[in-house]
């Protein structure tokens, strides 16, 4: 017992061992107890399960992360309500305030109205864009070494991942909707509309986080990531649509706007909601196109991410 | 190649398993931390790799366990390269990794359905399957409380019933019962043995516990400095030590492992070992593929 962790108190100075190999049991520990209730019932654990092959396996591991974040979000909802509060706040101040203004040339409809969807998209970017920090506890822990030695190929863990945190962008997104329709923004009640509400926060969301596993992967370290993530949260949020058109700002910025994911995600959802011109087509090319992107960027980044 | 080369019927093979880490550029930016281990596990053993820390165990497992590309060397899992049939090897191992890594955020059972899921472990059976592992590892009661209450020894015996939810054929501890309490330990142990004995399965373990590994392994490899100082039984290893120094008349694991590595496995433990060795543990990870 030279290498014990601590000295071992009266009733185990027998060395562990003698028990297991003679199977008389020593009464120690719950372990005593467990040679005797085990072998009745390990049946399945004899059988290893049918390998998923070919392209049911993506869905299964993306179905198996969304269930665990899920599950998570169930027994603890805090995230869920603290979350709330900063789109909730950006609605009811700086929305009914602008709304006075009429600064902002909306092309006549309420500013609040036009605010709504700005709001949703950035909520739900501002989650994801520290999604990474949740990757470097994993590594931290050891849990995403563990996931690593499952039949997950990289790029399904990474894709699992990615929809996980959009699962819960599209939970945050229902609150600012309510909060939304509370403060008497007219919004659509059209469920395909809806449906296409939930794709593009699900697809923004899914960008947002695989940017941040990707950055994860190239710092390395929780507070390197808070830095980035805080330092280019302002400028991906002021430097699109989401808080007023695209056509005000100068040229280099609408450039700017043009190459940030945020602005064709709020133009969709502006659209479906508001029911704004919108090119929806494109709107979701981009988003898909990004979200690929980010996944394969992540991804291959994988393997730094676990130092 | 034979088959018995080629480590067909055979649990894990390695043949000159070689693994240099490269941290900075350089003269000694290099380190070697496997240094052409040969060795083979047979099917149904319980085989310890055994050194201090820095020894290279955790690097050899992870080559095993397709974490690690194999640059130099062979390596085989059942036939199964692991380095290139990284899904093939991924479906036959079950692993606990040494930091206690179950998810505080979720129940037991959660911890164990993950796993169920992403083996592939069919709906209409998950259920059963994660109840009999619980069941195995003794946390039926505990089942459905937060992993976050836990004690040391049940997230162990936790993240052993997630190893045993795809009924693996070789199951992978890395140092399982470190900085566990003796009772713990012995609780660890026994769920291991008894599941070994029902299902037959093969256990890899590494260890700097002697009396773990007198007690619980069929057959053990001394590591020290990247390579293998000896391998036999327990017995074989003490009498091969009383034939060569015949001064010692009943040599324990911690005098065998004196006796080949030249020096002293509590003392390097306690000098160079723990902070070194979680960096190495890191710089191996980020070699994770």
């Amino acid at each position: 017992m030279s290498a014990a962790p601590a000295a071992p108190p009266p009733a185990s100075a027998e060395p562990p061992g003698p028990a297991v190999r003679t199977g008389t049991g020593t009464g120690t520990g719950a372990g005593a107890a467990t040679a005797t209730a085990v072998r009745p019932d390990l049946g399945l654990l004899l059988v290893p399960p049918r390998a998923r092959t070919g392209w049911r396996l993506v869905p299964a591991r993306v179905l198996a992360m969304c269930t665990v974040e899920l599950q998570k979000l169930r027994h603890d909802r805090t995230e869920l309500y603290t979350r709330a509060v900063q789109p909730a706040l950006w609605l009811l101040i700086f929305g009914e305030t602008f709304t006075r203004l009429k600064a902002i040339p909306t092309g006549g409809i309420p500013y609040l109205d036009y605010l709504a969807p700005g709001i949703i998209a950035q909520s739900a970017m501002f989650i994801a864009i520290f999604y990474g920090i949740m990757i470097i506890w994993e590594r931290d822990s050891g849990v995403l070494t563990k996931l690593l030695v499952t039949p997950t190929p990289r790029a399904a863990l990474v894709t699992g991942k990615a929809f996980a945190a959009g699962v819960k962008a599209v939970i945050q997104a229902v609150v600012v909707v309510v909060i939304a329709a509370l403060l008497g923004v007219a919004m659509t009640w059209n469920p395909l509309r809806l449906l296409g509400v939930v794709v593009a926060v699900l697809l923004g969301s899914a960008f947002f986080s695989c940017l941040s596993m990707t950055i994860a992967g190239i710092v390395l370290t929780r507070d390197r990531l808070m830095g980035i993530g805080q330092a280019i949260t302002m400028p991906l949020f002021f430097g699109s649509n989401a808080l007023y058109p695209v056509d005000l700002m100068p040229g280099w910025l609408q450039a700017v706007s043009r190459a940030n994911p945020l602005s064709y995600q709020v133009d969709a959802l502006r659209g479906l909601l508001i029911g704004t011109r919108a090119n929806l087509p494109l709107d979701f090319a981009v988003l898909t196109g990004a979200t690929v992107l980010g996944i394969t960027a992540a991804s291959a980044l994988l393997a730094r991410l676990a130092r | 190649m034979t088959s018995a080369e080629n480590g067909v019927g055979e649990a894990v093979v390695c043949r000159g398993l070689e693994y240099t880490f490269h941290h900075g550029r350089g003269k000694g930016a290099s380190t070697r931390a496997v240094d052409g281990v040969d060795l083979t596990v047979h099917t149904g053993e319980v085989f310890g790799l055994l050194g201090p820390n820095g020894a290279g165990k955790t690097t050899a497992i992870r080559a095993i366990t397709t974490l690690l590309p194999v640059r130099a060397g062979m390596v085989r899992v059942f036939g199964h390269d692991p380095a290139r049939q990284r899904m093939e090897v991924r479906r036959l191992l079950g692993y606990v990794p040494q930091q206690l890594s179950a998810d505080s955020g979720l129940t037991g059972r959660e911890n164990v359905a993950l796993f169920a899921r992403v083996f592939d472990v069919p709906h209409a059976e998950r259920r059963e399957r994660v109840s009999q592992a619980l069941a195995a590892v003794d946390l039926t009661d505990a089942a459905d409380r937060m992993a976050g209450t836990y004690s040391g020894g049940m997230v162990r015996r936790l993240e052993l019933a997630q190893a045993l939810v795809s009924a693996p054929r070789l199951l992978v501890m890395d140092e399982p019962t470190i900085g566990l309490d003796p009772i713990a330990r012995t609780g660890v142990w026994e769920c291991v043995d008894a599941v070994r004995r029902a299902t037959g399965m093969t256990v890899l373990v590494t260890t700097h516990y002697m009396d773990e590994a007198d007690w619980y392994c069929d057959r053990l490899a001394l590591m020290d400095h990247g390579r293998i100082r000896a391998l036999g039984t327990p017995e074989e290893l003490k009498a091969q030590v009383r034939e060569q120094d015949p001064q010692q008349t009943a040599p324990s694991l911690d005098d065998v492992f004196r006796h080949f590595a030249g020096r002293d496995l509590a003392r390097n433990e306690s000098s160079e070992g723990e902070f070194s060795d979680v960096r190495r543990t890191r710089r191996t990870a980020s070699r994770v593929r």
